[in-house]
């Protein structure tokens, strides 16, 4: 078992590598988004300075969730998806494993971009390694629960949107926290270890949940 | 229990309650807002705003009352795969939305001239924002998915997702500081709300709960017609073309 999941996570990479859409383009994205929140707020460097993190937050939770609508949409079509779901490994593990390749595939670069991009909205030291590290932590739960949407939208033709009407609202928390965590970074006052803990508890949480609700998505739809 | 879930005895079971329930819903919803308006004293601070409690504190306990009834039919769907829960809980979403949406409205006129403002971001509001939000998102769904037996268990799914939400908008005003009043009436130690306020709450809670139960059982009742009207079109069409139609979906429902 170990060895097919270990297969499929190989799998899942080199077709993120292979096929467009995988991590690079996440990457690019997410620049796109930091460049033009300075054209909408004007290039004040303080106040970029200031909601940085924020911004850095938002373009990480947008490229996550518009890499994730194939996550499972891509092996339905091709039938991949009936052969994972009748295999002998269970699905919540499949589930949990095609997450964990695809964080790495697009999360992962966005959470190691992230410092590069915030030097360009005038961030301090401590705040980018806030802000990495609340991203490294974070964004992994940002896969989980969008990997819930995926799987309710893998059959639809146009889920992309819905998917994010869906899973937007249950990634409020996760913003929450992350951002917060992020500016309490380079905060002299606040604390940087109770939401970033909370943000972990938030990441654990949602890698041992979500995978049983996608899972109970995939198979029902199947059928 | 398995009796009332038969969807033809559910059906005479609605006709013969619906009237007794939409006519004590009618007599209850007068005489809690007679009482709102005529017999509830204004507040010494508030003024007359503080009748905006008596439509504001009803709908928002019926906006999480109704997301619990959809999520006990997700549980009848996922388990048991009962058409009835399908439909109910298609039936509970449109209606949930609706009484976030009154609550949401009512607290913010309340908000401008009591807090100076249409709205603010603290836990309360926003988890309740959130809410409405995942209504929209479920009813988005259930339009989505044409066939109705997946579209209900994705519904099913997703809903009990969201049960996450509902400890959070009822303890946000514990676990934050937020600047909407804590609990005032279901705490321990009981209400502190002055009992000339506290009967006609009570009053239009239960008139705003039993409004919603009518209007679920209606809705519901419309839901499994028209699961029997799309069947009898689906029969009809397959007569009429020889018999070749797939009736897989047709069988599936009610």
């Amino acid at each position: 078992m170990t060895r097919a999941l270990a297969a499929l996570f190989l799998r899942d990479l080199r077709l993120a590598r292979r096929i467009g859409g995988g991590g690079s383009m996440g990457v690019v994205f997410f620049l796109i988004m930091v460049t033009i929140v300075p054209f909408a707020i004007g290039p004040d460097l303080n106040l970029l300075g200031r909601i940085g993190p924020a911004i850095l937050w938002i373009g990480a939770l947008l490229a996550t969730l518009l890499g994730l609508d194939r996550l499972f949409q891509a092996d339905h079509e091709d039938g991949s998806l009936d052969l994972l779901r009748m295999a002998d490994t269970p699905l919540e593990l499949i589930v949990l494993v095609k997450c964990a390749a695809h964080w790495t595939a697009t999360g992962l670069p966005l959470a190691l971009a992230a410092p590069v991009f915030g030097v360009m909205l005038a961030m301090e030291p401590q705040a980018l390694a806030g802000v990495t590290l609340s991203l490294l932590a974070g964004t992994p739960a940002l896969t989980f629960l969008g990997a819930m949407g995926a799987a309710l939208t893998a059959t639809l033709r146009r889920g992309g949107l819905l998917m994010a009407i869906l899973v937007l609202p249950m990634a409020v928390p996760v913003l929450i926290f992350g951002v917060s965590a992020a500016a309490a970074a380079s905060d002299a006052v606040a604390s940087f270890g109770t939401p970033f803990m909370i943000l972990c508890a938030l990441t654990l949480l949602s890698a041992v949940g979500a995978p049983f609700a996608a899972a109970a998505a995939l198979r029902s739809l199947g059928e | 229990m398995w009796k009332y879930a038969n969807p033809t005895f559910f059906l005479t079971l609605v006709d013969r309650v619906l009237p007794w329930l939409a006519a004590a819903t009618a007599a209850l919803m007068a005489a809690g807002l007679y009482m709102t308006f005529f017999v509830a004293p204004a507040d010494y601070q508030q003024g007359d705003a503080v009748r905006i409690m008596y439509i504001h504190v009803p709908s928002a306990w019926l906006s999480m009352f109704c997301y619990m009834t959809m999520a006990a039919s997700a549980l009848g769907t996922l388990v048991w795969r009962h058409p009835l829960a399908d439909a109910a809980q298609k039936a509970a979403a449109p209606l949930g939305a609706a009484f976030t949406f009154v609550c949401l409205v009512t607290g913010s006129l309340w908000g401008k001239p009591m807090w100076g403002t249409w709205w603010v971001w603290d836990a309360r509001l926003t988890s309740v924002l959130v809410l409405f939000l995942i209504y929209l998102g479920l009813i988005a769904l259930w339009q989505t998915i044409e066939e109705p037996g997946k579209a209900a268990r994705a519904a099913a799914i997703l809903t009990l997702v969201g049960v996450v939400n509902i400890p959070i908008i009822k303890f946000s005003v514990d676990w934050w500081n937020t600047l909407h009043q804590p609990a005032s009436v279901f705490r321990a130690g009981g209400p502190t709300i002055a009992p000339s306020m506290l009967w006609p709450l009570l009053v239009m809670a239960l008139a705003f709960t039993l409004l919603f139960i009518s209007l679920h059982l209606m809705a519901t009742r419309n839901e499994i017609l028209r699961r029997r009207l799309h069947r009898l079109t689906m029969l009809a069409a397959n007569a009429a073309d020889g018999g070749q139609a797939d009736l897989r979906f047709a069988d599936m429902e009610v």
